[in-house]
């Protein structure tokens, strides 16, 4: 399985971490709204077929992507910066060429 | 903010972590020819520059202004010229390596507080040279990245790791490459590189 990562290009998922379900919507940490942090920690779409994923490059840039792989085939259908300000657009070979 | 000023001071002698298995001469398959020369290069400064989100720009001219080295603007990107390289290995960070010491002081004043870090990794890293007709063949044994010229060009950089031994790894020339790994793990890594390059025949120099 190969992942693109928007810096460093196609890498194999091994220099991969899965950081879990992209879905999932953190209450605000002074919440004291019960199901919305049950729904937080336990509630999981568990689709057979697109996935919103959180995944970081562990052993590349170590960025934390923001991935969207389809459960069954595994094909990954996007990739791209978890947090904004850094440009996600496609890999360049760069070089002083 | 106040700027932190990095003290002036005497570095201690520095001592190789490979030195106990950096053996100088020919090796391994060497009768039909050398086809890879290995060496460690011990870069007087390693820095790691990063920039606050939104501030690459400015630290990539900061690194313009005291090295002179021009980065281009492109994921991986990276320049080398004679005892200074610079490459980025993730976004908004970027290593420099000058033969040199004291950069990390060349550096105070122009990487402020509010464009980024700036990080001495000089007794922290170990960089390590493969050069030659098979460095490429011997290196995509090590990591699972296109080595090709065209995908990995002269000067470029790409992060990875070999068995959970993080690398950065700069084009430093046509058929060289320099490999900057932990220096806790470079006897290692060193040992395993000699292993992987016995097959073509390998030069310590």
């Amino acid at each position: 399985m190969l992942i693109n990562c928007p810096y460093c290009g196609p890498r194999d998922v091994i220099e991969f971490t899965y950081q879990g379900d992209g879905n999932r919507k953190r209450p605000q940490p002074a919440s004291q709204d019960l199901d919305a942090w049950n729904a937080y920690v336990y509630d999981r779409l568990n689709p057979a077929g697109d996935h919103n994923e959180i995944w970081q490059h562990s052993g590349g840039c170590r960025a934390h992507l923001r991935v969207v792989r389809n459960t069954v085939t595994h094909e990954i259908l996007s990739t791209a910066f978890a947090r904004g300000g850094h440009k996600s657009a496609g890999h360049k070979a760069g070089g002083n060429q | 903010m106040v700027e932190r000023q990095l003290p002036e001071r005497q570095l201690p002698e520095r001592l190789s972590p490979l030195e106990p298995v950096y053996h100088p001469g020919s090796h391994g398959n060497f009768e039909h020819g050398v086809d890879v020369i290995l060496s460690e290069t011990r870069p007087g400064s390693i820095l790691q520059l990063a920039a606050w989100p939104g501030e690459e720009k400015r630290l990539m001219s900061g690194i313009y202004k005291v090295t002179g080295l021009a980065l281009p603007d492109a994921a991986g990107g990276g320049v080398v010229n004679g005892a200074k390289a610079a490459f980025g290995f993730a976004p908004g960070k970027f290593t420099v390596v000058d033969e040199a010491e004291g950069l990390a002081s060349a550096f105070t004043g122009v990487i402020t507080p509010a464009i980024g870090t700036i990080t001495d990794l000089s007794h922290g890293r170990t960089a390590i040279r493969i050069a030659g007709p098979k460095a490429e063949w011997v290196m995509a044994k090590f990591f699972a990245v296109d080595f090709a010229l065209p995908a990995f060009p002269l000067g470029a950089g790409r992060s990875t790791n070999h068995h959970d031994v993080f690398a950065q790894i700069q084009r430093t020339g046509g058929d060289q490459f320099d490999i900057y790994v932990f220096r806790s793990f470079a006897r290692s890594f060193w040992k395993a590189l000699c292993h992987a390059s016995e097959e073509v025949g390998y030069e310590v120099h």
